[in-house]
């Protein structure tokens, strides 16, 4: 098949999924969010809410697009484009699944596989920070430029944990291609137990994915590191002087980066789409399991006396799990679906990480977060980084 | 296509460095420089040194030109106001800068005279193993001489900051 035609097909399937869940990511939080704070969350639009991002999306449109007189007109207008546009930008290299066959060709689900896969992640993040820090500046705002001044420290100081964090695994896979990354993690100990980094030997990088995640919180600018837009201090930060669509590419972007975060963090340490435990033990009939007993719980919720209000919907919804159990049934589309459904399943636990911890931390002081990063996180990388690379030096 | 990509992010590098000088803003400035190194790191690309091009926007675009930029928020650096400029720069600058590119050009060509051409995407030693090959077997006590110069420069740097601080 035409590789440009191929490559136009994937990039189009890539960019609806990720601005599908973009939008679906923003209902899941604040629904996760009110019911950890014992409310019900959006549920006015659409059953259970599950139209609001819609209806959130045409209101953005719709707003009045206010410009102040007192902004530095290009930058405050490139500045959301630019966030926005590096933010996208990295989901490029991550490998979503393995090898699948359609129309007689071989395809990667993987947009595209570069041989400095990992540089090119931390490149784009790296100036993806001009976003933030230009819409500060730009916006010619007391509130706007601290928070624009506070982001471009905070990312410089935690892009080095995140580096040394990145580059332990780094030398037990021996490459920096993405896709090698994950092929290098199969197999299984004592034939169950996973070769995902985070417990391989000879050094397991368990270290690492803990301060990865940690500087990945303050890289997306998530609570509990969210200072730049800290709305008691600085109104809303860095975006305070922006409406409508320019400020919902902001939005978009912070989402997006979370996105690209968590789907790095499954290739680098959680095995990407390799499954948790070997399929000669039944690990492909996992997906079919979980969507059947997600719709039984939906159908008996649905058809209890007591949930009037959602005798109709709940028995969908159940309908809908029943038909993508049996679709992880046919053997011609399994081998192409289990392991998306293992990427996804690994990068949906994260984003639930990421969404349950903004409900239960709250926000660090700024001079907490300087010495946080500094005087604890950047030693206790290094140092992890050095044994993992005498343990590797010594064992290979 | 790759000379037509290098006329392109050439023309960018050329043009944003010039306009690095020209505009009055110390941001507007920096953002022109990152221009420059976005550019500087096409180019690498199209000559096969793909490592290289990632660190340029690594460190470059990503880290030193963000301290940059941070630096100039924080002081809060107005537009540069133009006077006092000689007559002397104004009418002979333009000409001595021609004079210059031609003496560069000319002595390229006398020290250099049997250099190969460029081709694109030629350099077969770009990859990531092949520069951390070389850093650490052929050219390591260089690179280590340049690991503890930076140390110094650190250290310096904080001296200097403690000693305001007093």
């Amino acid at each position: 098949m035409n590789f440009f035609l191929l490559s136009l097909i994937k990039a189009v399937v890539v960019a609806f999924v990720l601005l599908t869940t973009l939008a679906y990511l923003q209902w899941v939080e604040r629904k996760v969010i009110a019911h950890i704070q014992v409310r019900l969350g959006p549920s006015r639009v659409g059953p259970h809410g599950l139209l609001q991002p819609l209806a959130d999306v045409i209101k953005l449109i719709t707003k009045e697009d206010l410009i102040p007189p007192y902004v530095n007109k290009f930058l405050y207008l490139a500045a959301p484009f630019f966030a926005i546009t590096m933010a996208l930008i990295s989901i490029s290299v991550i490998p979503f699944g393995a090898e699948i066959h359609i129309f007689g060709g071989g395809t990667w689900m993987q947009l595209t596989d570069l041989n400095i896969g990992v540089l090119f992640v931390l490149a784009v993040s790296s100036v993806g920070v001009y976003g933030i820090a230009l819409a500060g500046w730009a916006s010619n705002n007391k509130y706007s430029l601290m928070g624009g001044l506070r982001s471009s420290a905070q990312m410089i100081s935690y892009e080095l944990p995140l580096s040394m964090a990145i580059a332990a695994p780094l030398l037990l896979a021996n490459t920096l291609s993405l896709r090698h990354i994950v092929e290098q993690q199969s197999g299984y100990y004592l034939g169950f137990i996973p070769r995902w980094s985070i417990v391989q030997g000879p050094m397991p990088q368990i270290f690492s994915f803990v301060i990865f995640l940690i500087a990945a919180f303050a890289e997306t600018n998530r609570i509990p590191f969210d200072l730049p837009e800290a709305e008691n201090e600085l109104v809303a930060g860095y975006h305070t002087e922006y409406s409508s669509m320019k400020f919902a590419g902001f939005f978009m972007a912070e989402y997006s980066n979370m996105i690209t975060v968590c789907a790095m963090t499954t290739t680098l340490f959680l095995g990407g789409w390799l499954p948790l435990w070997p399929a000669s033990a039944g690990s492909n009939y996992v997906p079919v399991l979980i969507f059947l007993f997600a719709g039984l719980v939906a159908l008996y919720h649905g058809l209890h006396p007591a949930r009037r209000m959602d005798k109709f919907t709940l028995p969908v919804v159940a309908i809908v799990f029943f038909v993508l159990a049996a679709v992880f049934l046919i053997p011609a589309l399994r081998g192409a679906l289990l392991p998306l459904f293992w990427f996804a399943a690994k990068t949906g636990a994260l984003l639930f990480l990421f969404i349950w911890i903004r409900g239960t931390l709250p926000r660090f002081r700024y001079d907490q977060l300087m010495a946080f990063a500094w005087k604890f996180m950047f030693p206790i990388a290094v140092l992890n980084l050095m044994v993992t690379g005498f343990l590797v030096a010594v064992f290979s | 296509m790759d000379v037509i990509l290098f006329l392109i992010f050439a023309a960018i590098a050329v043009v944003c460095g010039i306009n690095v000088v020209v505009q009055s803003h110390p941001i507007s400035s920096a953002i022109s420089l990152i221009g420059v190194m976005g550019a500087l790191a096409v180019l690498y690309l199209l000559l096969g040194a793909e490592f290289l091009a990632a660190a340029q926007v690594i460190v470059y675009a990503g880290a030193i030109m963000v301290l940059f930029v941070f630096v100039i928020m924080l002081l809060n650096a107005g537009a540069e106001t133009r006077r006092g400029r000689s007559w002397m720069a104004q009418l002979l600058g333009l000409p001595l800068v021609f004079a210059f590119l031609g003496l560069m050009a000319y002595f390229v060509q006398h020290v250099f005279p049997g250099a190969a051409e460029v081709h694109f995407g030629a350099f077969r030693h770009g990859t990531a193993l092949d520069v951390g090959r070389a850093l650490f077997t052929q050219y390591l006590l260089p690179f280590e001489v340049v690991s503890v110069l930076i140390l110094i420069a650190i250290l310096g740097a904080v001296v200097l900051a403690r000693k305001e601080l007093e």
